[in-house]
């Protein structure tokens, strides 16, 4: 779509545009760049010089143990995160949307999750589980459990789910809510009529006409499990034990950061980037879809 | 009948009481974390240490948001508190101008790479900042840009989104008001102020709202540029208040800090609840 009313010259929308390419520019082009070029040299340990290695970076990191392991974190996470946060949430929208009044209030109260940063919440899930102050784990030990996710990895992974779906499920709410107050009355009443009991009518019925919106979720909660969720993970278990909650994002992190392997770190950014680059094509793809719907 | 209907549709007497034991459920669950954090919050350390601790606030409230806001651990917290802020609202509007000028260039003017622009601007989309952390580090290291604000924020505004949503937008306004605009001789620049930005302000608010909270909640970013605890945002120096090795944390101070680091967004998002709902449909779409 374009304008038929346009301004004249040149000067002036460049001077506009300017700031947004420069940033642009500075700080996301020439690093993109960089990550891009750097994943092809293996830097010497001094970080004097660099020796180009072609794709050998890559090569080394496909075969290597650690990281195809990070890759099955990686998938494992973000399944589970994705699941716990909309399943919870269609369930209240669905509960919320059978009340007439009042669901305003609770709505106002189921927002509030979404608010609380990341890192924030991890620090809240690690104290009602720490294996010595926390509530649910002392809970857990009076029912015979020890819970220690210190030491066991499910019970980490576990943590780090809940922790990084917590958030989300405000934010699945608020879209599956709306999905559902848009859903025509006159079509839930014909069903009724018809004699279909609620959850019939639920799983005929209100669940295809909410798959525009659960497939839209299913890609964004990807997306924000793959990259936002690195607060939660670093404040509860720092990656561990044994790499169990090391998922990509968090890799790229703790191998040019902390291990200062930035040959492998750059090529893992690399990675990440066609992994982003697919994420986002089939998001535009279904929203194209969504917009002529 | 078509109360009958109706009856069969929505839940009334029993049905209606048990949907509301269900949400409240619900919500205590999902509230629980926060309220154990205020409880956390008020009551003293040995209380926190010799297990369960209690489920009802103590009498330790004044005390502990008074040491945590001016002594912390590190630094205080109203120190954090200020650099968040600075940093969350320096991203929200510095998003948000940069977005209302290149939008309004690419809607209202053809020139010379027009496209080429549009295109770049759209590739940012793409890439969080997570994915270049290593590189975008060097370059603001290069700078000189560690420990200050404009390295906390200048990264985070190259994005693509506002530009987008502000495309959309101007693209909707009628054609007719810059061809009135042409006719008496404004300039293109009166245009954007006079119509183009007042026509936006519902928008700008919504995007702010979001905004501020996505600038508000960011941690892997300040974690790695923010050496010195003085620039330290509240997000990240939560974690830097847990002491290494084997010391006991100071819970009361730190679930304290927590609570103070989520009552910004939270008043942010409760208080313009309509806008943050419409800024969130409108960013995603």
């Amino acid at each position: 779509m374009e304008k038929r009313v346009i301004f004249r010259g040149w000067l002036l929308p460049a001077l506009l545009i300017a700031p947004q390419v420069l940033i642009s520019a500075v700080f996301f082009f020439y690093p993109a760049g960089q990550a891009i070029w750097q994943s092809l040299f293996i830097p010497d340990p001094f970080g004097l010089s660099s020796q180009f290695v072609g794709l050998g970076n890559f090569e080394f990191l496909l075969s290597d143990r650690f990281y195809r392991a990070s890759f099955a974190t990686t998938a494992v996470f973000s399944i589970l995160v994705t699941l716990c946060s909309m399943i919870p949430a269609l369930f209240l929208a669905v509960i919320a949307d059978r009340l007439i009044k009042g669901s305003g209030v609770y709505r106002t109260m189921l927002i509030w999750p979404y608010a609380v940063a990341p890192a924030i919440a991890g620090v809240l899930w690690l104290f009602m589980f720490n294996t010595r102050v926390g509530v649910v784990s002392w809970y857990l030990g009076t029912l015979g459990y020890d819970w220690n996710h210190v030491l066991n990895g499910g019970e980490a992974m576990g943590l780090v789910v809940v922790a990084s779906a917590w958030g989300r499920i405000s934010y699945n709410f608020l879209f599956f809510f709306a999905a559902l107050q848009a859903v025509p009355r006159s079509v839930i009443e014909a069903a009724a009529i018809d004699g279909a009991r609620f959850w019939k009518r639920f799983w005929t019925i209100v669940l295809p006409l909410l798959s525009p919106t659960t497939f839209f979720l299913l890609v964004v909660n990807v997306v924000y499990s793959f990259f936002e969720t690195f607060g939660v993970i670093h404040t509860i278990t720092s990656g561990g034990p044994q790499q169990s909650t090391t998922i990509l994002v968090y890799k790229v992190f703790s191998d040019g950061f902390v291990g200062q392997d930035l040959g492998s770190s750059s090529a893992q950014s690399v990675i990440l980037l066609v992994v982003v680059g697919l994420l986002t094509i089939i998001q535009f793809k279904f929203v194209e879809k969504r917009v002529h719907y | 009948m078509a109360r009958e209907i109706h009856g069969m549709v929505e839940k009334r007497g029993a049905g209606l009481w048990l949907t509301h034991v269900f949400m409240i459920i619900g919500v205590l669950i999902i509230f629980f974390p926060i309220w154990l954090a205020f409880v956390a919050s008020t009551v003293t350390q040995p209380e926190i240490v010799r297990p369960p601790m209690p489920l009802l606030p103590g009498d330790q409230f004044v005390e502990n948001y008074t040491k945590a806001l001016f002594s912390g651990v590190n630094v205080p917290v109203a120190t954090m508190l200020f650099n968040s802020l600075i940093m969350a609202i320096g991203i929200a509007v510095g998003k948000i101008v940069i977005s209302l000028l290149s939008a309004f260039a690419i809607v209202y003017f053809r020139f010379p790479g027009r496209m080429i622009f549009f295109w770049m601007i759209f590739l940012t989309l793409m890439l969080p900042v997570e994915v270049r952390i290593v590189p975008t580090y060097e370059v603001v290291a290069g700078f000189g840009m560690l420990n200050s604000y404009g390295g906390l924020i200048f990264p985070l505004i190259a994005s693509a989104t506002a530009t987008f949503l502000f495309r959309q937008f101007f693209l909707t306004i009628p054609d007719e008001l810059a061809e009135a605009a042409r006719v008496d001789g404004a300039s293109p620049m009166r245009f954007f102020w006079d119509i183009v930005v007042p026509m936006s302000r519902t928008n700008v608010a919504a995007l702010f709202v979001i905004l501020f909270i996505y600038g508000w909640n960011q941690y892997l970013w300040p974690l790695l540029i923010t050496t010195d605890p003085e620039m330290n945002t509240i997000v990240m120096g939560i974690k830097q208040m847990f002491p290494s090795g084997d010391d006991t944390a100071d819970w009361p101070v730190i679930m304290a800090t927590s609570i103070l680091a989520m009552i910004p967004p939270v008043i942010v998002v409760i208080s313009m609840q309509r806008l943050f709902i419409r800024g969130l449909v409108d960013s995603e779409k």
